[in-house]
């Protein structure tokens, strides 16, 4: 678009494209009606700066290979399902910071906040219900986004430095609950909830596995194909059938192959180990509503519209402050949801979670994922395949018997790659 | 306005120094609607500053009125006092002939007011469909209702003849000025504004995407649509509008039709506040008109004296 100079209808040099410009001005996207010219098009957005999802997975899948080279074990099922397991806090917490960077702001304290709801949860289950203990422990992080989200915009105070504060406050928040809780030894309070741990240990049962997946991506296909038809009746672009045809079959074959890997046996030699975990169909479930409400709410318009142009959306109505503070809420809740998983999987919480460590993969995985850091550009899909990368260079250097040292380096290097890429991408893109 | 122009238009052929302002004056009032927005007497002070005096202004319906005026003369302040953005300290609007009070910029945009600013306010991250419905999305079973988004914005820009954009898809960062600009009044056009305010809106484009800009405003007029266009450049105001209407520190110096005025005159009007070398009667006629085509509440042109060009402030003051 950006290299192009639009000629004014009545040039007669240029009549006859016009005209069939003009006749598309019905439809006046280039109309796609092959794979191929649908490719050429994605590769032209590619290139005027929307490059999305693509450069992570290609990173993903690099990567990938690089480890399965180096030690065969990477993409055995148990490492794949640990894989899986150990992304969980880097994707979820990714989703956290999705919402706050889309307005390019930032929370640095999703990491505590997300420990303290972990904390909370871990407490009130000695007394309550489990799921009344989930309800706590999400509502915890919903408050703490509550404050930050006022604090940044009543009184107008940068994010950075609120959530800063924030990161800091809550880490001896967090360890002043553990320490006072008064269950279990030192500073941990172990989870012996059989619902909770499941949330992460447990495991769908092979046929289950098999039909919850037949169901997501037939319900998937289904969505796909309605809202193009509704498209093509409206008379509106509308992918070409092949390319919507070749979405639902990657999702079919990535499904399959998340089943095989979940249930082939992972187990010991003694006791045998099969199913997809829970977490996948949590974090599954996370994604899609999150997804929905970005993409096909107000509310997620706004968010854009505000990252994008904030006196642009002011001047068209939008409430600033309720749109950001209500960003924090669902940030501080999501956080809440990976700290609640994180504590699943290690059977407790303890004053050595280190929030800090986990907000800094959390970034990462969203910027690797293609999250601009200046607002709005980004998915919460990002966060997820982010946050994959994120688990595979830190499970592959672990399986390279590589140190702690090794994993910040390579995520560094990663994450540098990953921005980098996004701003060359950019610079094509910056109009004429 | 368009009975006071052949009015104007006659007189420099009649060749008459003074024509009488009350004959014209009852005739227009009796034949034609009520201007789409008339100012009256609009002043706006800031601190001791005057920045605004004793405005009149009509703005009719399907007429382009180029409101010209050097840096400081008030130009700004008008359209924000119109947009709703402030409020005149003196005077009374009125829109379609009743009194309004535009205390906030929603209480202009619900009336019809839609201003087009210098930056746009558009998202460039957002594409066209979404930006020209921000704000005001239709819902359909509680989501955003695209299609029927896509639809409304795709009617819209082929109704306003912008065929340049190749997606409305596309973000609007990848639009060039022109058609941001274009995206900018369709949406405008989108929220059935019966006026639209553009601010400069040529001045940063080159020489085909201004004769885009400028095409649309014709579009916009000949919708039936009041334009009030700020524009630096005489050359797209010359081409493009039906009236003229120069400022000059805070006053009213002239409003005419642009077949009265030539680019000489108004550069004279806009930097000395007067103009004695081009039709100084036609000139003097045309500000006549404007209290005129006010009827009542504007006693001012009937005590125009019938001096020179001088009197065009003397004529204005009260």
């Amino acid at each position: 678009m950006s290299t192009e100079t639009h000629q004014p209808p009545e040039s007669a040099e240029h009549g006859d494209d016009l005209a069939a410009e003009a006749a598309q001005t019905a439809a006046p996207e280039v109309l796609a009606n092959s794979l191929g010219e649908y490719t050429r098009m994605q590769l032209r957005r590619i290139r005027s700066g929307e490059s999305g999802a693509l450069p992570v997975t290609i990173g993903l899948i690099a990567i990938v290979i690089y480890f399965q080279v180096r030690n065969s074990l990477f993409l055995s099922p148990g490492n794949l399902v640990n894989l899986l397991i150990q992304g969980t806090p880097f994707i979820v917490l990714g989703m956290a910071e999705v919402f706050v960077l889309l307005l390019g702001e930032i929370d640095l304290s999703v990491g505590y906040s997300g420990a303290v709801a972990a904390v909370i949860m871990a407490w009130a289950v000695f007394t309550v219900p489990w799921w009344v203990a989930i309800l706590l422990g999400l509502a915890t992080g919903a408050v703490f986004g509550l404050v930050f989200g006022i604090l940044i915009t009543r009184l107008r105070l940068p994010s950075f430095v609120v959530t800063l504060a924030g990161l800091l406050g809550l880490q001896g928040l967090m360890i002043v609950l553990v320490a006072r809780s008064g269950h279990g030894p030192g500073g941990s309070i172990p989870i012996s909830n059989k619902y909770i741990d499941d949330l992460t240990t447990g495991n769908l049962s092979p046929a289950a596995g098999w039909i919850v997946m037949v169901v997501i991506v037939a319900a998937a296909a289904a969505i796909l194909l309605l809202r193009d038809r509704q498209r093509r009746a409206a008379g509106l672009v509308t992918p070409p059938v092949s390319v919507t045809l070749l979405k639902i079959v990657v999702m079919a074959v990535a499904g399959i192959v998340v089943v095989l890997v979940g249930n082939a046996d992972r187990g010991t030699a003694l006791v045998a180990l099969r199913g997809v975990p829970w977490v996948v169909l949590i974090v599954l479930g996370v994604l899609v509503i999150w997804t929905v409400l970005l993409g096909r709410t107000r509310f997620g318009r706004y968010i854009y519209a505000i990252g994008g142009n904030a006196e642009a959306a002011r001047r068209a109505g939008v409430s600033l402050n309720l749109i950001r503070t209500m960003a924090f809420v669902l940030c501080g809740l999501t956080a809440a949801i990976a700290g609640i998983l994180l504590a699943s999987r290690l059977g407790s919480i303890s004053t050595d979670t280190d929030g800090g460590q986990l907000v800094l993969f959390a970034v990462a995985a969203a910027v690797i994922g293609g999250t601009h850091l200046f607002g709005g550009h980004g998915k919460m899909i990002n966060a997820l395949l982010g946050g994959l990368v994120v688990a595979a260079i830190y499970n592959g250097l672990g399986l390279l018997g590589l140190s702690a040292a090794a994993t910040y380096i390579v995520t560094s290097l990663v994450l540098l790659a990953a921005v980098t890429v996004d701003a060359l991408s950019r610079r094509g893109a910056s109009p004429t | 306005m368009t009975t006071p122009s052949a009015a104007d238009g006659a007189r420099p052929a009649s060749g008459g120094r003074a024509p009488s302002p009350a004959a014209t004056s009852p005739a227009g009032r009796a034949t034609q609607e009520p201007p789409l927005l008339e100012l009256r007497g609009i002043g706006k002070n800031f601190g001791p500053v005057r920045a605004l005096s004793d405005i009149n202004l009509d703005i009719p319906a399907g007429k382009v009125t180029a409101l010209v005026g050097d840096n400081g003369a008030g130009k700004s302040t008008l359209i924000k006092t119109v947009s709703g953005i402030w409020q005149p300290d003196h005077g009374q609007i009125f829109w379609q002939g009743r009194p309004v009070s535009l205390h906030s910029p929603k209480a202009a945009t619900d009336l019809g007011i839609a201003t087009v600013y210098q930056d746009l306010a558009l998202c460039d991250n957002l594409d066209i469909v979404q930006n020209m419905f921000l704000g005001r999305e239709p819902l359909k079973h509680f989501q955003l209702d695209e299609i029927g988004m896509e639809l409304a914005a795709k009617k819209t820009l082929a109704d306003l003849s912008v065929v340049t954009v190749r997606s409305i898809r596309q973000p609007v960062g990848s639009l060039s000025g022109g058609q941001r600009q274009a995206v900018a009044v369709a949406k405008a056009v989108m929220q059935q504004a019966q006026l639209v305010i553009l601010d400069e809106p040529t001045a940063a484009l080159g020489v085909t995407q201004t004769r885009v800009v400028l095409e649309l405003i014709d579009q916009l007029s000949s919708r039936g649509i009041a334009v009030l266009v700020i524009s630096h450049n005489l050359n797209d105001v010359m081409s493009s509008a039906d009236r003229i209407a120069v400022l000059y520190l805070g006053r009213l110096a002239a409003i005419a039709p642009v077949e009265d005025l030539d680019t000489a005159s108004v550069v004279e009007l806009m930097t000395t506040g007067r103009s004695d070398r081009t039709h100084p009667v036609a000139g003097r006629a045309a500000h006549a008109s404007s209290p005129l085509g006010s009827g009542p509440g504007s006693p001012a042109g009937g005590g125009m004296p019938g001096g020179d060009a001088m009197g065009y402030h003397r004529g204005e003051a009260p």
